[in-house]
């Protein structure tokens, strides 16, 4: 019973029906399959935000349909019995760590599955677990959430999205402000979760390395549309048309072109780094071999 | 001459067993752009609020631009020293653009012609002339991140203190913001501090500090600190890609060279290297 999610012609307006309204998604066709890792890019204000708010009903289309498992949203919807949708598609917006409240880290995490009935012992009993997923040491458990380090915290939230065993995991920039090792961290747990627990990613990255380390799907947002669709390969294959839409291209590709000018050669241009060494090493000369 | 000169500095969070800083010593000279590296909550930042003031040293001594820092001189210190932080948003004020540049000036009360005057030429100095009436709120990152910069270079300040002031950027939003500063340090002779895990930022810079655990652990160039390979991680610093495509090589049998190059240096190794057939 995994669950699909498909977008068709859906639009969104803020403010619909006032002077003040604003188209903010246009026409936006979209499958997001189980098991899949979508990354969602685009500049700042090219939808991406609301666009992820839809996977859950969080926000309803202004017009079209988006089908959440057996579930069709539209327009009409009402907003009564959203709450398995919720409980079914689980959000970690950007910065969670400042919607963490509780008095410690544990009653922090336990909260969500008690709001949607799971009694206080169960849910403490799950929090526990969620807490040794995301690898936070019990001992912090007992802790307030403020005491954390930044890293801490962004998994202290992750927990409390995956206390409700969601089957999509929706991370909004989850590794914005975090240093090199904390970044790290957090996309090494989400490969994880996804191989481990066949959780589907959807993910909203500025970071193109980690679109070509970890997606199988990118979708390019501009302008409320989805302009492009496809796999990493697709997608950074086109470096002009990146270009013109200021996105970058992740750095060994772009390392990749420049040696290119060099007279390097690439059968398909290279996504990470290792990918680069192995069409490179064959490309050098007898001098640079190591004969040790 | 050190602009910039700290004196085994401590500092104690009252909620906390350990020193946030532990007596740190370390001097910027005038002109330099000097880089602060460390891992979150290695105490980067609270070492940048010790030095504006914000908060108060249990011991220690710093001295910037030859005045002791003091609760008696602390305003008269803030006037020479202008601080860009990581979320631009939390730094805005004005309904447009212009207004927010003139700022830190109405602060200084200056008259309103030379306002109108400075305002112009700060905004021409980051590129941001054509934004001059338009709402902060509508600009991309970057953009804000200028709005940002040329409010304080309307003050002139001495000293620009950039507290993680690229992380919130995409890749191409930091370049700018980069390119930016790296012209005003020129133009305007500023000595440049930035606080930062970004490696292309610290790549920026003359020399680096490296912190860990609130001490001071070295300075160097970039080009050094480059060169420790994945020690890099724990000082909060990423590898840069030349270093990781050299290991990636090496493990194939490719005799790298030994020595920290960077992008370009690589790019011009491996250019000598090919097999020409």
């Amino acid at each position: 019973m995994a669950t699909d999610i498909t977008f068709e012609q859906v639009n969104y307006w803020y403010q619909a029906g006032t002077p003040f309204a604003v188209q903010a998604l246009k026409n936006i066709d979209l499958q997001i399959t189980p098991g899949s890792f979508t990354a969602v890019i685009g500049q700042t204000g090219s939808g991406k935000s609301t666009l992820i708010q839809h996977l859950n009903a969080l926000l309803k289309p202004s017009s079209g349909t988006v089908k959440i498992g057996d579930r069709i949203i539209n327009s009409e919807t009402k907003n009564k019995r959203l709450k398995p949708l919720r409980k079914k598609v689980g959000i970690v917006f950007q910065f969670p760590e400042n919607q963490l409240f509780e008095e410690t880290v544990i009653k922090d995490i336990a909260f969500g599955p008690q709001n949607f009935g799971v009694s206080e012992a169960d849910a403490l009993v799950l929090a526990k677990r969620m807490a040794g997923e995301v690898g936070l040491d019990e001992a912090l458990l007992k802790r307030s959430p403020f005491d954390l380090s930044g890293g801490q915290m962004r998994r202290a939230a992750i927990a409390g999205v995956l206390a409700l065993e969601p089957e999509v995991l929706v991370l909004d920039e989850p590794t914005a402000g975090l240093d090199p090792r904390g970044r790290l961290e957090i996309m090494q747990l989400v490969t994880r979760l996804r191989q481990e627990q066949n959780l589907t990613i959807v993910l909203i990255t500025h970071q193109m390395d980690d679109v070509a380390n970890y997606a199988n799907q990118v979708v390019v947002m501009g302008h409320g549309e989805l302009i492009k669709q496809g796999t990493p390969r697709e997608i950074f294959s086109d470096p002009k048309w990146l270009e013109n839409h200021q996105l970058g291209l992740p750095s060994a590709t772009k390392m990749a072109y420049e040696l290119q000018q060099s007279g390097f050669s690439f059968k398909t241009m290279p996504l990470t780094v290792e990918e680069l060494a192995d069409q490179l090493t064959p490309q050098l000369s007898e001098g640079a071999i190591s004969h040790e | 001459m050190a602009i910039i000169q700290v004196e085994h500095l401590n500092y104690q969070y009252s909620n906390s067993d350990t020193k946030a800083i532990d007596d740190v010593s370390f001097e910027i000279q005038a002109g330099d752009w000097v880089a602060i590296v460390g891992h979150n909550g290695s105490g980067k930042s609270t070492l940048a609020k010790l030095l504006i003031g914000l908060m108060a040293a249990d011991s220690g001594k710093i001295t910037i631009d030859g005045q002791e820092l003091t609760p008696d001189s602390v305003w008269q210190i803030r006037e020479k020293v202008g601080m860009v932080f990581q979320n631009p948003d939390n730094q805005f004020v004005g309904a447009t653009v212009a207004d927010d540049v003139a700022f830190g000036m109405e602060n200084r009360a200056v008259d309103r012609d030379t306002m109108v005057a400075k305002v112009d030429q700060a905004l021409k100095q980051v590129g941001m002339s054509a934004y001059k009436d338009r709402e902060p709120a509508n600009l991309s990152g970057g953009q804000k991140q200028r709005v940002a910069l040329a409010g304080i270079i309307a003050i002139a300040p001495k000293i620009l203190i950039l507290d993680e002031a690229t992380s919130m950027l995409d890749p191409r939003g930091r370049q700018e913001i980069l390119a930016v500063i790296q012209q005003l340090k020129t133009d305007l002779n500023l000595t440049v501090l930035s606080i930062t895990h970004d490696i292309d930022e610290a790549a920026n810079a003359d020399r680096l500090v490296v912190i860990d655990d609130g001490r001071f652990v070295e300075e160097a160039t970039p080009d050094n600190v480059f060169n420790h390979g994945q020690q890099l991680i724990d000082m909060g610093l990423d590898v840069p890609l030349s270093e990781k495509l050299k290991d990636a090589l090496q493990k194939r049998h490719i005799a790298v060279p030994q020595s920290y190059l960077d992008e370009r240096g690589l790019i011009d190794w491996l250019r000598t290297s090919r097999l020409n057939k």
